[in-house]
């Protein structure tokens, strides 16, 4: 059974994908089979000032999920990410997580195999 | 005796200040830019350097066949400096603080001691002035412990004068604290006023006496000066705002020398800061 994270600004599948990987407010853990989902509340990495995309990869490391679809990545989650062998689907923001999920799943979402964003702190 | 030029707030003066107070000290004087992000003090004494030392921070060396991920490290943390993913161990070496933790909690021994580059402290001679400075290496985010490898190097045989950097968090506070004066550096602007209040907030329970340097005077509004002596800190010095100073300022010259009748208001500065210091000693004496 294979479980993707979809970044999400609300806590349903019609709720649009949030931009950012690291502090997206919460994570949809979406079975690409049967579309059940469960929400991961991230909205806890507001009080971290630094390593948001570190914890957040953490976290999915722990979910046990094989991709997170978001709108980019930072260098460091990229790396976390990149070590735990989950996936990347970037460029996603904009759309609901129905969507990014049916777009991941036609094989049409870009894998990323560099980060896409700046770090926030240099 | 040490003192700090500080600010709450960039672009204020504190390097013209500090350099025209070391230039007028009639006592041996060690003058110190603790601004290591960008230090600017060498462009106007003009030191000749002599020393250089690397200065290095500890940071943790992963070995990934003695990790059994059970993420010790990881959880003592604060900075995400080292991450447990899967069976996979990551360092991520320029968010580490060098505090040791993970090398202590790890029960297996996988993590080991190495190094990152902080920076530079460099030292020399500009005349009769002896000269110290950091400077951070470029994309290193850690000046305080940089700071504390310059601060090792304070002559204590001589009186010392502090560039601080701007601000109020941790390198401005790491530059004034241990001083026996600080003297504040603002202009009588909004800006300027809001920036004074937060450094003033920030730097009194280090307990030095505090003193303002308004510069630019002729500008602005009143709150500086509202300010000040609502809350009784003293105004050591007022520059007026001049197009002269600017000028030198903008061809690297120290304001005392490109305009000699500057000399006489630093030279009262610096009667005035001893006053603090002694001030300051004899409330000790009886406290």
């Amino acid at each position: 059974m294979a479980k993707i994270a979809v970044a999400c600004q609300g806590q349903t599948l019609d709720d649009q994908v949030d931009p950012r990987f690291g502090r997206a407010p919460n994570f949809l853990i979406v079975d690409l089979e049967t579309l059940e989902f469960e929400v991961m509340d991230n909205s806890s990495i507001d009080t971290v000032a630094q390593g948001a995309g570190i914890q957040s990869a953490q976290a999915m490391a722990n979910a046990g999920v094989e991709a997170v679809l978001s709108g980019f990545v930072g260098p460091r989650a990229y790396q976390a990410l990149n070590a735990a062998n989950i996936k990347m689907g970037q460029g996603l923001e904009g759309v609901t997580v129905r969507e990014a999920v049916t777009r991941y799943k036609a094989g049409h979402v870009e894998i990323a195999s560099q980060p896409s964003r700046e770090g926030h702190w240099r | 005796m040490i003192i700090a030029i500080a600010s709450g707030k960039g672009g204020t003066g504190k390097t013209t200040v500090a350099a025209a107070l070391v230039k007028v000290w009639d006592r041996p004087v060690q003058a110190v830019d603790l601004d290591v992000e960008e230090p600017n003090l060498a462009l106007y004494l003009k030191p000749e350097l002599t020393g250089r030392e690397i200065s290095m921070m500890e940071i943790p060396l992963a070995d990934q066949d003695k990790c059994t991920a059970c993420g010790a490290c990881s959880e003592i943390c604060q900075f995400k400096a080292i991450s447990v993913l899967g069976e996979y161990i990551l360092t991520f070496p320029e968010m580490c603080h060098g505090c040791g933790g993970c090398l202590a909690v790890c029960p297996e021994g996988a993590l080991s001691p190495d190094t990152r580059e902080l920076g530079e402290v460099l030292w020399g001679w500009a005349g009769e002035i002896d000269f110290l400075m950091g400077r951070l290496r470029v994309g290193e985010a850690m000046s305080p412990p940089l700071m504390r490898a310059a601060k090792k190097r304070l002559d204590s045989s001589r009186d010392v004068i502090i560039d601080a950097p701007p601000g109020v968090s941790c390198p401005a506070v790491n530059a004034v604290k241990d001083t026996d004066v600080i003297v504040l550096v603002t202009e009588p602007t909004p800006f300027g006023f809001y920036d004074l209040k937060l450094a003033r907030e920030a730097f009194t329970p280090i307990g030095a006496p505090m003193g303002v340097v308004i510069n630019r005077t002729g500008i602005g509004d009143k709150g500086v000066y509202d300010y000040c002596h609502a809350t009784g800190l003293p105004i050591l010095l007022e520059i007026p705002y001049d197009r002269q100073v600017a000028e030198a300022y903008s061809r690297g010259e120290v304001i005392v020398d490109a305009l000699p009748e500057y000399q006489n208001m630093f030279l009262e500065l610096s009667s005035r800061i001893r006053d603090l210091a002694d001030r300051r000693m004899k409330e000790a004496r009886y406290a």
